[in-house]
């Protein structure tokens, strides 16, 4: 890393020494479950760099953004609609989690059984090392689950621009009339922050531009369909990890450069694992980088991942939002009508989700499912339950795991994992 | 054809020699801050045509030495069913792992259950607690046996019963009565493992804690049925191995 990011770190009030351990460990992580890999596509080449330079040069674009009047909004959730802050001209990034850092300072603040995923955003923020979080103009929290909701309570005082974005529970008509209120309150902050109205033509630009984004991750998911797969589920994850971070048009372009090389690579029978390798379906809460643990066990215990029913996956980009709507009212119902069918375990009841593990389950020929639960994570964890018993009703092998971000559990996990392999070999 | 098995646990490392369909030979060490060592030296003159590793250190072998793997549970489950073919269920717990496995009615693993990180309810919190007690292993299982009153024990996790003992201890309550406590809390645990799996039977305990005669008495009178105890019920593992080495490529 040049000396001109670190002044940018300095900058942004970053903490150098604790930000120089986090980028040693995370490189030394990313060398040993990514760079290991064998027979990795040449387009994955783009997310080394994108990975190498996540704090580095996509925070100097964000910089240089910033410096010409456009503002950056951080969010922690797929309900936060990406398409209203492009249409703001503003860009939206995924704040950081995924790692367990001064976890000690985070228990001063929240109670030791939070999920690893809060504690872990607090960590960033306590131990100054997120520069997407030091960047962003606002900050969005969403009431999803009890651990966020009274979490960003305390957020509040920690941040300068915490803006909360209340969220239904239940898909009734009543349900969306709040996810309705919110999204235009939402548009109101958005056009306030910026200076900017929002009309229809640029809401339109906004749908556009996510839209590609998920349309080309769509291209990637099918191709996983092919056995023998030809990029693993590390890669794919990576791929789907990205799209929160990365310049939209960029990424869109990049993903779409791998799937031509995928198709050349499906045309001539190639993959990245022997054809026949057990197939797995990921299920569960959310992986932020650098969370890779599960995949990477996963995958060096011999079966491929070729799905990943969660919000860094699937369940997070399923669905285009209709663009074809020519006023602000008509786009802004498209917008909701598409997330509110995002089947966040935080809904009850929650029927979609296990009729999306199924038909993923069958479109993607997996063999099996991983249903990956983060500790103290109360909807998936309870959900996980009555999805096992409904999945192995349907014949469908399912393993149940539930664990954190923390590695001394990596040795049952592999035992567990390896014997659910040998289950559906 | 010679095939062994090697078991390496977190306590023991047991080697099963097998040759025509029999036992010939078997080996057993402590594990100990070396298992690798450890287990190269149990292999010490043993030439078999075929080797196969399970147990938590498997890995160890396959990197020293590219020998095949297979999971305990898989391990188990044949060598279980070559014991005892009728056998539907095996409960194995270990010195830091217990799991619960359901099989086919041929040896082949239909579903399993397995404690996560925790040592609760495993070999490791019988031994904690016996050393609290000032009970050797052996005399801790047949104390809790004999003893005819039980202290409940509301603690599973070692860190927490071990002060919850200390402190009943402190109040003069007879060490036995204890005993007897932490046994049954052990046997609930691994109950509520096994009902995750639906028990079907014959059920087979194996592992190193299938050696407690309480522990036995107890998963007896809790599941109500007979319980299949191996003779070696810590060589299991390491015959799975032995067995599955022979009949892969």
């Amino acid at each position: 890393m040049s000396e001109d990011y670190r002044e940018m770190w300095k900058g942004l009030g970053l903490d150098l020494a604790a930000h120089d351990m986090l980028l040693e460990v995370l490189g030394k992580g990313y060398g040993d479950i990514y760079l290991s890999q064998k027979d990795r596509p040449e387009g994955m080449g783009y997310f080394d760099f994108v990975l190498s330079e996540v704090h580095g040069l996509r925070i100097k674009e964000l910089m240089n953004e910033k410096a010409a009047g456009k503002k950056v909004i951080g969010s922690f959730c797929v309900f936060v609609p990406e398409e209203i802050v492009r249409a703001a001209d503003a860009t939206l990034v995924g704040l950081c989690t995924g790692a367990d850092f001064a976890t000690e300072e985070v228990e001063k603040l929240l109670p030791r059984n939070t999920c690893s995923l809060i504690k872990s955003a607090f960590g960033f923020k306590l131990a100054k090392v997120c520069p997407y979080i030091e960047s962003a103009d606002m900050i969005v929290g969403e009431n999803t689950c009890d651990g966020k909701k009274k979490s960003y309570e305390v957020l509040k005082d920690l941040v300068p621009n915490l803006y909360v974005m209340d969220l239904p529970q239940m898909k009734s008509p009543e349900g969306r009339a709040l996810l309705k209120a919110e999204y235009f309150r939402f548009k109101e902050a958005v056009e306030k922050l910026t200076g900017m109205t929002i009309d229809a033509p640029r809401l339109k630009k906004g749908i556009e531009i996510v839209n590609a984004k998920r349309r080309a991750i769509h291209r990637l998911a099918s191709l996983r369909k092919a056995d023998p797969a030809p990029i693993s589920g590390l890669d794919a994850l990576l791929a789907n990890q990205v799209f929160f971070y990365d310049d939209p048009a960029r990424f869109t372009d990049s993903v779409n450069k791998i799937c031509d090389e995928l198709e050349k690579r499906i045309e001539a029978g190639k993959g990245v694992f022997p054809k026949g390798t057990p197939r797995i379906l990921l299920s569960g809460c959310p992986m932020a980088v650098p969370n890779w643990k599960l995949p990477w066990i996963i995958e060096t215990s011999g079966a491929v991942i070729v799905g990943e029913e969660s919000c860094v996956g699937e369940r997070g980009t399923r669905n285009l939002t209709d663009a074809s709507g020519s006023t602000v009212e008509d786009l802004m119902e498209a917008i909701i009508d598409r997330h509110f069918k995002v089947d966040c375990a935080i809904f009850t009841p929650n029927p979609d989700r296990l009729a999306h593990v199924e038909e993923m389950f069958h479109e993607y020929k997996a063999d099996g499912v991983i249903h990956y639960g983060l500790q103290f994570c109360q909807p998936y964890i309870t959900e996980s339950l009555p999805v096992e018993k409904a999945l192995e009703e349907n014949k469908i092998p399912v393993l149940r795991i539930d664990t954190d971000y923390s590695m001394e559990d990596v040795g049952q996990l592999k035992t567990r994992v390896e014997a659910f392999i040998e289950v559906i070999k | 054809m010679l095939c062994a098995g090697i078991d390496i646990g977190s306590r023991t490392i047991e080697v099963v020699l097998i040759e025509g369909g029999s036992v010939v030979e078997t080996r057993q060490a402590a594990s100990g801050f070396d298992p690798l060592q450890e287990a190269m030296r149990l292999l010490d003159g043993v030439k078999p045509d075929r080797l196969m590793a399970t147990g938590y250190g498997r890995h160890l072998l396959e990197v020293a030495m590219d020998t095949p793997t297979v999971t305990e549970i898989k391990a188990y489950g044949a060598g279980g069913a070559f014991l005892f073919p009728e056998v539907r269920t095996i409960l194995d717990i270990g010195g830091q792992d217990s799991k619960a496995i359901a099989l086919n009615g041929s040896g082949r693993v239909l579903k399993f259950e397995m404690n996560d990180r925790c040592a609760a309810g495993t070999g490791k919190f019988l031994e904690i607690m016996a050393q609290t007690l000032g009970y050797d292993l052996d005399q801790f299982g047949r104390e809790a046996l004999k003893s005819p009153d039980e202290i409940q024990i509301s603690s599973m996790c070692t860190v927490f019963a071990e002060s919850e003992v200390t402190s009943l201890l402190a109040k003069g309550k007879d060490r036995s009565h204890i005993a007897k406590g932490l046994h049954r809390s052990v046997v609930k645990r691994a109950v509520s493992m096994l009902k995750r799996v639906t028990v079907a039977e014959p059920l087979l305990f194996a592992g190193g804690v299938a050696q407690n005669p309480c522990m036995v008495d107890m998963l007896q009178e809790a599941t109500g049925t007979t319980i299949l105890v191996p003779e070696a019920p810590q060589m299991v593992g390491a015959l799975g191995a032995a067995l599955l080495s022979s009949s892969t490529p």
